[in-house]
């Protein structure tokens, strides 16, 4: 049935395509509305009807899935969520993936965000991701949230050698000594690894300048996809990685159900949303080329 | 007098924290300056926040075009204070977080906020289609490379990209469009990157010791300098 669905959908666009193709030949102006029917169609039938993909992490992605990897258990990664809702569908899944591959480590991980928006994403996620899936993890031991600050790069100047400065305790007012997970860490350059996962500023980059840089720290990023060519600067030497988009995503989920079987079967929004992204980029694509070649023709048109 | 004492506090501080990054002694200072800027940074809500409403509520005095989307901005303001001041609706503990899972704040964020910025930030993909087919044509060589590496990464970024160029032998698969993406984004995107950032860092430079020196003033208002 899904099949039927997806094959019907390509069908409609791809005839609706040819009659755009025609018009436009015409000299005939596509209305704006029609394309964004395209659209709507283009991305609505993937969700509609599920198709996925094969995916295979590239060598970005791949290095910091192995970095995360070889890390010994125990071993403390700071994660932090550096955007808003309406960046997170690109970039949340980058967050549960990497979050459960760390606790299946046996890493411990410290929650924080540069923005505001960060901290109640990051309760939701707690929430409905990563307490159902690790129900056995003990706050203060395996995890803690210690929320957002305000200040930006200020922030970041000031962890990078004092964390307890800025957060002296945790999102439930717990002090951040008491906490097991935090006794040996007095600043950003005792963490074993910290990724940031956002897009906007403060994000990937800042945490590069003011604290992988300056600290020593490796860095993993994960970003939304106009971001990620301004991370390639610091890739391979100041970034251990770069997750980019919803394709990054997608790659780090299937290596983590290629390597832990037991995460096959969860909920994969990367590999899910492959589907509406492979269909949108092919219908824009498309869109292009029809629009390159009734440019062409209308120019010899003109000429003639 | 009104503009030395900026001129002076901004000459200091520059120079102070310029010194302290290379002086380790100093280090400290660095860091105290920082938590002043965020205690100082502070003030900045109240004064955010109270021109905002400054500006709604005139408008909305002045009954002035669409006023109606100030009343909406106005009361959604001063509500979602007063759940977060209050912690309204969550578990009583006046220590527990602002956003804890049920408190109003946080169904508020998860029901209203979530949904409308994903669908704002959703709208792209539509006027993207849009301009891509109005905008996007090949009319000169520059533009011909700029759509060809467009296309060459759009398809690079979906496994289409792979299903149409699987073909390719082993030794030619550079030419192979996920590869030829991976190229793109790792040899031309990063050399104009690089360039770009090392030209930022020099402005910044420059601007900075234009700032210590009191040669730019355009910040204490003063357009003619």
């Amino acid at each position: 049935m899904p099949d039927l669905g997806i094959v019907l959908s390509l069908l409609v666009i791809g005839v609706g395509l040819l009659w755009l193709l025609i018009r436009s030949l015409r000299g005939q102006e596509v209305e704006r509305r029609v394309i964004f029917v395209f659209i709507l169609v283009a991305v609505a039938a993937p969700i509609l009807f599920p198709v996925t993909f094969q995916e295979h992490a590239t060598p970005v992605v791949k290095r910091l899935f192995d970095f995360i990897d070889s890390l010994p258990a125990g071993s403390v990664v700071l994660v932090s969520l550096d955007y808003d809702p309406a960046m997170a569908p690109e970039v949340q899944p980058m967050t549960n993936a990497m979050s459960r591959h760390c606790l299946t480590k046996g890493h411990k991980i410290v929650f924080m965000g540069l923005w505001a928006t960060g901290q109640s994403i990051l309760m939701s996620t707690l929430q409905d991701i990563i307490l159902p899936d690790f129900p056995n993890i003990v706050e203060g031991k395996d995890f803690v949230n210690v929320g957002y600050k305000a200040g930006n790069e200020g922030v970041l100047n000031v962890i990078v050698t004092d964390f307890k400065k800025m957060f002296p305790t945790d999102v439930n007012g717990t002090p951040l000594d008491s906490t097991p997970i935090m006794a040996d860490i007095r600043s950003c350059r005792d963490f074993d690894l910290i990724l940031s996962i956002g897009g906007g500023r403060p994000g990937a980059k800042e945490w590069v300048l003011f604290v992988g840089d300056p600290g020593n720290v490796p860095i993993g990023v994960g970003v939304a996809a106009v971001t990620a060519p301004q991370m390639y600067p610091y890739y391979p030497q100041q970034l251990v990685g770069i997750l980019g988009g919803v394709k990054g995503a997608a790659e780090y989920e299937s290596e983590l159900a290629h390597r832990y079987p037991r995460f096959a079967h969860t909920d994969q929004p990367g590999l899910r949303m492959m589907g509406p992204q492979t269909l949108a980029h092919v219908v824009i694509m498309a869109f292009i080329v029809i629009g390159n070649l009734a440019f062409f023709r209308g120019k010899k048109v003109r000429r003639t | 007098m009104r503009r030395l004492i900026p001129l002076a506090i901004t000459f200091v501080v520059g120079t102070v924290l310029i010194v302290s990054v290379f002086t380790p002694p100093l280090e400290n200072i660095e860091r105290t300056f920082t938590l002043f800027f965020d205690i100082i940074a502070v003030f900045a809500f109240f004064l955010g926040g109270g021109n905002l409403l400054r500006v709604h509520i005139s408008k909305l005095r002045r009954r002035k075009q669409d006023w109606g989307f100030s009343v909406v901005t106005i009361v959604g303001f001063l509500g979602m204070l007063m759940i977060g001041l209050f912690k309204l609706g969550g578990s009583g503990n006046i220590a527990a977080p602002v956003d804890e899972t049920g408190s109003l704040f946080y169904i508020i964020f998860d029901a209203v906020l979530v949904p409308l910025q994903s669908t704002m930030y959703s709208l792209l993909a539509f006027f993207v289609a849009s301009a891509s087919y109005r905008a996007f044509r090949a009319k000169n060589r520059e533009a011909t490379l700029l759509l060809i590496a467009a296309f060459v990464i759009l398809l690079g970024r979906t496994p289409f990209g792979t299903m149409v160029s699987g073909w390719i032998p082993e030794w030619l698969s550079i030419a192979q469009i996920p590869n030829l993406a991976i190229w793109i984004m790792n040899s031309p995107n990063l050399a104009g990157q690089r360039a770009i950032l090392i030209g930022i860092g020099l402005g910044v430079i420059s601007m900075s010791l234009r700032l210590i020196l009191g040669i730019e003033r355009s910040y204490l208002g003063d357009d003619n300098a």
